[in-house]
């Protein structure tokens, strides 16, 4: 076995144990670890925190092209901690790994990143805000931002204007991931618009449509009996919002958690058991079975709907892989949005 | 039917336990020798595979900065901030031991085969604190540190985490060398835009080591081929004196009723047996050989290439099986011959004990047509032969083609001699000795190959010798060499020598294309040390003078070979057409090489200027001018190559070189003395009715046992002389055909008559300690077995 | 009958072209007989001896033993004859060297699988071998080697015995002792007995008498 490889397996013990999707249920030990009623500093709290053990910049964004093709992309760069404090240069103890995608309809391009922080090679700067790894980078302010990406097989270039607030999750950006008590601080901006172009191996694209942004960080966001999560991000055609997730637990149970955020950006938070969602047809890809069609409701807000993927081969082959990708949102509202699924091995 | 009849042909060996040990022997000696050789080969090959799979050596691009030194690690940010995939890498010498430093976050995947277990803490590896990996050698030079024993690393290595690596070896913020990875993005601005002071050195090129050692592990293989020749040789011949032993016994069991069939099966598994034990002593004693020749090798490969060799050796399955399968091929090929024999072998034969291997008249021609053959296909290849293989398949053809001559050849001469021979005793010493030959010819022809082999590979390690230091000699001719790290300093340098020295000679080159091949170009300033020193395997009248005026250009002989241009011939170079004035050998180097002048070098190419700079002075000058540059003008002594040093350096490689070569040598001719004591001994029983009328006609047996010794030594001494043509030609293939098809270029002859004689003296000495004791026998036999001869009833 | 020989021919190649020795002979033996093959050298009488014993196959010609023709067997066949039916006396001995006494008389019985211990005692008995079983061939005097070699031939119980000069190496008084056991100790089994022998004295022990001339039956 390589070193990188196992650096990964050990990093990230997805596969090392079963202590839930990378490593996010270890042991918190040193770190920092959210508290309720939290009091956030902007532009301060876009930057990194490295008293916590995990962090993550989430951009995906639901594209369509001047012939109407719809497409789905993904920018994301993930803060690992090895340890709360340590040295400088190579010695410091901050991993980056950045993870994009291209979705279209037939095709599914990934490409992963690895970086060590310490050497200016990954890192995140809140003010100016800068987010970057190799030429990977996310820069501007949080209103306006420029994206771009490249791998062997596709580039991208993108412009995001934000079109509404900040929202925040849960308690006021502290949200509660299990009976237990397991917490984040999440806030998302979930009212970009954006353009620009997507290279890929058939032409040229320019494509315009709309992107949602998740800020999250902890020490330990799952539960030891929670293995992996099946997160919803949707946006209706009547300008509201919806996130929504379900954390998928050992004894067969689920602990979930949503958000319904008003077209004017309100956010209204529903805990355990209010928000739904049951997988209704699996496909089979990289030779796991996969849900792509869910039934999602969210009752007090009369949402029943159909969720399906616009791809269902939109499966991440990153050094930790999970599914990822653009949804189609058909019934009691239509609309477009993102499906994240970890944990199913 | 089994159990029985094994046991008949089993108490045969019980009863004759000299033959069972000749024939195991044999037959481990044999296997001794081919996997001591193939053990040390391979060991140096792992080594380098090795040393290849933890740096990523010949396997990818590489960035690095055109002078050689570190490059910031800035410079590496920046690559990956442009959107190039490449991983650092930091080296350097701890203890003599090779440093590197690597980012296993960023490396391609399969660099480094660091060993990480499910407990190792990653995170105190990538934070610094964690160990480095090395072999349990290396780790043993390394004692302060904590070292994590991996056995996969190359030897003299040792692979930790690149922060640690800096922090080791006092490189801070310094990065060697970036490796590129395969696939790189779709866009990204070229190097010259983004890092102009890095080149890019692709994965074939930057990997000289492989190149350059295979020479010397052509010598090995060339000792391995000609090793495993004899061998099979002496295999072949204990097999055959094996079966000839037990002729009646064979008689017999068919007579009591055992079907042929069972008997072939049986005495096929009973071989089988035999050579499994003997090729398991065989590998162990190759393990023997090896591992005391290993040291030796590692040393010179790490001398002349600056390849990492470990100089202990593993036991690797691959030999166990390598040794065996050789141990078994060799017995299958001996045994399949004696076994069909035995298989045509008429049941009613008288069951006496025939004449030693009496070679029917028949399969005497055969054996002289096929040798005809042979020698005639070596002639045509030698022709025409321009490949590796070919190369080998003359090799093969002269070598058999010889070795099956042997008896013919010897059979007629002892028939010239026996001849002309006036006294009796002469008469039926030589006619006695031509009765011999068909039971010593395989154990001669041993001899012969073994000789050969010696005489050839002595003189292909000599030639290569000799031929290297006159290259240094004509490469090296400065006595100080200076690099200067930058264009300043080369002026610095310029204007301190100048009046101190005798000459200064820049040295500038720039890479280009010459035919379509990758090729050095020099400029050259007019100056005796060129006229004086170079020597040229093809020149055109006053090249130097042609040259120096700008009118012609000197290309080595890689070029000249790969691109088929000869003097006379013309080659653009810029705006420029040289015409080609002379050829010279450039050992050892893997890509084509120009030289021009120094003034149309300076008009091609007006912006490189020149570096480096061999200063001639007087030889006993040169230490303290070193000093004294350092101290004036702060050009370190680490900047500055002393010729003197690094030519007695090359000359102590060479010696290593010798040894392995000798300790071969004595080894091969070992064997074949073996082989010959094998036949004696075979021979002694049969010897006695053959002697007996001589000694009833009066000659004593001390007389007869001297004529033994002394007929064992005219045998060796005739096929000596015999051994030593073919070995020339076996060295003239190896350096005219095999190198050039395997390297690109040829090696000159040189012969060496001294250590002929001494390898010729060896030969008889062998001979002669074969032949003494069965000779000391004889002339012990009690005259009761005598006067046995003479009477029917026993 | 135990053996029918019919119009055997042979002939070996030599330099002078094709030499017939063996020209149409024939002859029949029956269990408990015993016939003595006579003839001067050349006459053919041990090429007859080893067709018969299976150790080459004529050119022409019939040897039926104990029903069924040898010539139709492969090599296989004719060495399955030799180990349990036909049992060959030389006149070399052809003992294995390396074997001891015991093994020596033990091998053939062993090889045909039909080895019977109270049998092999008896026949060392009779042949007075018991003081030599420890001992390899060479140790022995050519008679004992002879006794040795008998005594292995006849430890399978072959139905048929060839001879060939089985005395024809040894001294005249150790001949008469050697044969005059072999002679009983095949009565004694019942085997046919077919010996080769250029002595008319031993020749008239046995109860017919075969003389060869020029590969025909004089």
């Amino acid at each position: 076995m390589n070193a990188k490889a196992l650096v990964i397996a050990l990093l990230l013990p997805l596969m090392a144990n079963a202590q839930g999707f990378a490593g996010l249920g270890s042991d918190s030990a040193g770190f920092s670890v959210p508290a309720p009623n939290p009091t956030f500093d902007f532009p301060r709290d876009h930057g990194p925190h490295d008293d916590y053990r995990i962090e993550w910049w989430y951009v995906t964004a639901n594209l369509r092209s001047a012939d109407g093709t719809a497409y789905g992309l993904q920018w994301t760069l993930f803060r690992s901690a090895l340890a709360p404090t340590g040295g400088a240069g190579w010695a410091a103890p901050q991993l980056w790994m950045g993870h994009a995608a291209v979705t279209t309809p037939t095709d599914h391009y990934v490409s992963e990143r690895l970086a060590r922080g310490g050497i200016g090679q990954a890192g995140v700067t809140a003010d100016p805000f800068s987010a970057w790894i190799d030429d990977w980078q996310m820069t501007g302010d949080m209103d306006a931002l420029q994206m771009t990406a490249s791998s062997p097989d596709f580039t991208y270039d993108m412009t995001m204007t934000a079109d509404g607030p900040l929202v925040f999750h849960g308690d006021n950006g502290f949200s509660v991931k299990s009976a237990a008590g397991q917490a984040s601080y999440y806030y998302s901006q979930p009212f970009y618009d954006i353009s620009g172009t997507l290279s890929l191996p058939d032409g040229d694209f320019a494509v315009t449509g709309t992107a949602w942004l998740d800020r999250e960080w902890s020490s330990q966001p799952l539960a030891d009996n929670q293995t992996g999560w099946d997160w919803f991000s949707l946006s209706f055609d009547d300008g509201a919002k919806m996130m929504g997730f379900r954390l998928q637990q050992t004894d067969g149970q689920n602990y979930t958690s949503a958000t319904w955020i008003a077209p004017d950006g309100t956010a209204t938070a529903f805990p355990n058991g209010a928000f739904t969602a049951a997988p209704l047809m699996t496909h089979t890809t990289a030779n796991r079975d996969i849900p792509v069609r869910w039934h999602v409701q969210l009752p007090e807000k009369g949402v029943n709907v159909i969720v399906d993927a616009i791809n269902p081969d939109a499966w991440m082959t990153t050094s930790v892989p999970y599914w990822e990708g653009p949804v189609r949102v058909t019934g009691s509202h239509t609309g477009h949005g993102y499906l994240e699924m970890t944990g199913y091995e | 039917m089994t159990r029985a009849t094994l046991q008949a042909l089993l108490s045969h060996w019980w009863r004759n336990p000299l033959q069972l040990f000749t024939l195991l022997a044999g037959l481990a000696l044999a296997t001794a020798l081919w996997s001591g050789v193939q053990a040390v080969n391979a060991e140096a090959r792992a080594s380098y595979r090795a040393a290849a799979a933890t740096l990523g050596e010949g396997q990818y691009d590489r960035l690095g900065r055109r002078d050689g030194q570190p490059m910031d690690q800035a410079t590496y940010i920046t690559l990956r901030r442009a959107g190039w995939l490449v991983s650092p890498v930091v080296q350097g010498r701890l203890n003599g031991v090779r440093i590197v430093g690597i980012d296993p976050l960023t490396a391609p995947a399969g660099i480094g085969p660091v060993r990480l277990t499910q407990g190792a803490d990653i995170a105190d590896f990538l934070v610094g604190n964690g160990p480095l990996f090395a072999n349990a050698a290396t780790a043993g030079r390394l004692p302060d540190l904590q070292i994590t024993i991996t056995p996969d690393i190359a030897p003299g290595s040792a692979i930790t985490d690149i922060g640690a690596a800096q922090r080791l070896l006092g490189k801070p913020g310094q990065i060697d060398s970036l490796i590129v990875a395969p696939v790189q993005p779709r866009e990204r601005p070229d190097l010259a835009d983004i890092a102009p002071q890095l080149v890019r050195q692709s994965a074939q090129g930057g990997s000289d080591i492989g190149r350059l050692t295979d020479s010397f592990h052509l010598n090995l293989t060339a000792f391995g081929l000609l090793s495993f020749a004899v061998g099979i040789f002496i295999v072949n011949g204990a097999i055959g004196l094996a079966f000839e032993q037990r002729r009646p016994v064979v008689r017999t069991l068919r007579a009591l009723g055992l079907p042929l069939r069972r008997l072939i099966v049986l005495m096929a598994a009973e071989l089988m047996f035999f050579a499994l034990i003997a090729g398991g002593v065989g590998v162990m004693l190759g393990y023997v050989i090896a591992a005391l020749l290993l040291p030796d090798v590692a040393a010179t490969l790490r001398g002349l290439y600056g390849a990492d060799v470990s100089g202990t050796l593993q036991l690797r399955p691959v030999w166990w099986l390598s040794g065996l399968a050789i141990a078994l091929g060799g017995t299958a090929i001996a045994a399949s011959g004696a076994l069909w024999k035995m298989s045509r072998m008429p049941l009613l034969a008288s069951a006496q004990p025939r004449a030693l291997a009496m070679a029917a008249g028949q399969g005497a021609v055969m054996q002289g047509a096929a040798a005809a053959l042979l020698l005639v296909i070596a002639l045509i290849l030698a022709l025409t032969a321009d490949g590796l293989i070919a190369g080998f398949a003359l090799l093969g053809a002269l070598l058999i083609g010889a070795a099956l001559a042997l008896p013919i050849i010897l059979d007629r001469v002892l028939a010239a001699t026996s001849a002309r021979a006036k006294s009796i005793t002469a008469q039926w010493f030589w006619a006695d000795t031509r009765q011999q030959l068909p039971g010593l010819s395989l154990a001669l022809m041993a001899l012969l190959l073994a000789m050969a082999a010696n005489v050839g590979v002595s003189t292909m390690v000599s030639s290569f010798r000799l031929t290297f230091t006159a290259f240094l000699d004509q490469r090296l001719a400065s006595e100080l060499y200076v690099s200067a790290q930058d264009a300043t300093q080369a002026q610095a340098i310029i204007a301190y020598a100048t009046p101190r020295v005798d000459a200064v000679l820049p040295i500038q080159s720039v890479e280009t294309q010459i035919a379509g091949l990758q090729t050095e170009v020099f400029g050259a300033r007019d100056h005796r040390t060129y006229r004086d020193n170079w020597t040229f395997l093809n020149a055109a009248p006053d090249l130097w003078d042609t040259t120096f005026a700008g009118q012609t250009i000197l290309i080595n002989e890689q070029l000249s070979r790969r691109a088929n241009l000869r003097i006379g011939d013309t080659v653009p170079l810029q705006s420029q057409t040289l015409t080609i004035a002379g050829v010279y050998g450039d050992y050892g180097n893997p890509i084509g090489q120009a030289l021009i002048s120094e003034d149309l070098f300076a008009g091609l190419y007006p912006t490189v200027t020149p570096q480096r700079f061999g200063l001639r002075m007087d030889r006993s000058k040169v230490g303290d001018f070193v000093t004294r540059m350092a101290a004036d003008i702060g050009i370190p002594a680490s900047q500055t190559i002393n010729q003197a040093g690094i030519k007695a350096f090359s000359l102590g490689v060479f010696d290593r070189t010798f040894t392995v070569t000798t300790a071969l040598n004595v080894l091969t001719l070992a064997v074949a003395g073996f082989a010959i004591l094998m036949s004696l001994l075979t021979l002694a029983s049969m010897r006695v009715p053959q002697l007996a009328p001589a000694w009833a006609m009066g000659m004593t047996r001390a007389q007869l046992g001297r004529l033994e010794l002394l007929r064992a030594v005219l045998l060796a001494m005739l096929t000596a002389s015999l051994a030593l043509p073919l070995g020339l030609g076996l060295a003239w293939a190896l350096l005219a055909v095999v190198n050039v098809a395997a390297f690109g270029w040829q090696l000159p002859m040189y012969l060496f008559p001294a250590d002929y004689a001494r390898l010729g003296l060896f030969a008889l000495i062998a001979a002669a300690l074969a032949a003494l004791w069965p000779a000391w026998r004889l002339a012990r036999t009690p005259p009761a077995d005598l006067l046995k001869v003479f009477s029917n009833e026993r | 009958m135990l053996l029918t020989v019919q119009d055997i021919h042979k002939s070996y190649a030599t330099a002078d072209g094709p030499f017939a020795v063996l020209r149409g002979i024939d002859l029949t033996l029956g269990a408990g007989e015993t016939l003595a093959l006579t003839g001067e050298s050349g006459s053919g009488k041990s090429t007859l001896l080893h067709l018969i014993g299976g150790l080459d196959t004529p050119d022409r010609g019939q040897i039926i033993i104990n029903g069924s023709d040898i010539a139709a067997l492969d090599d296989n066949g004719r060495a399955h004859l030799r180990r349990g039916t036909v049992g060959v006396v030389f006149q070399q001995f052809n003992l294995i060297p390396s074997l001891k006494v015991a093994d020596n008389i033990a091998f053939q019985a062993r090889l045909a699988n039909q080895y019977d211990p109270a049998w092999t005692a008896t026949l060392t008995d009779r042949m007075g071998l018991t003081s030599q079983l420890g001992k390899y061939p060479e140790q022995l005097s050519g008679g004992q080697q002879q006794r040795v070699a008998i005594a292995r031939t006849l430890a399978p119980k072959p139905r048929l015995v060839l001879a060939d000069e089985p005395t024809g190496n040894l001294d005249e008084g150790t001949a008469a002792i050697v044969m005059d056991l072999m002679l009983e100790l095949v009565r004694e089994t019942g085997a046919g007995l077919l010996m080769v022998t250029h002595s008319a004295a031993l020749a008239a022990r046995l109860g017919r008498r075969l003389h060869l001339r020029a590969g025909q039956v004089a």
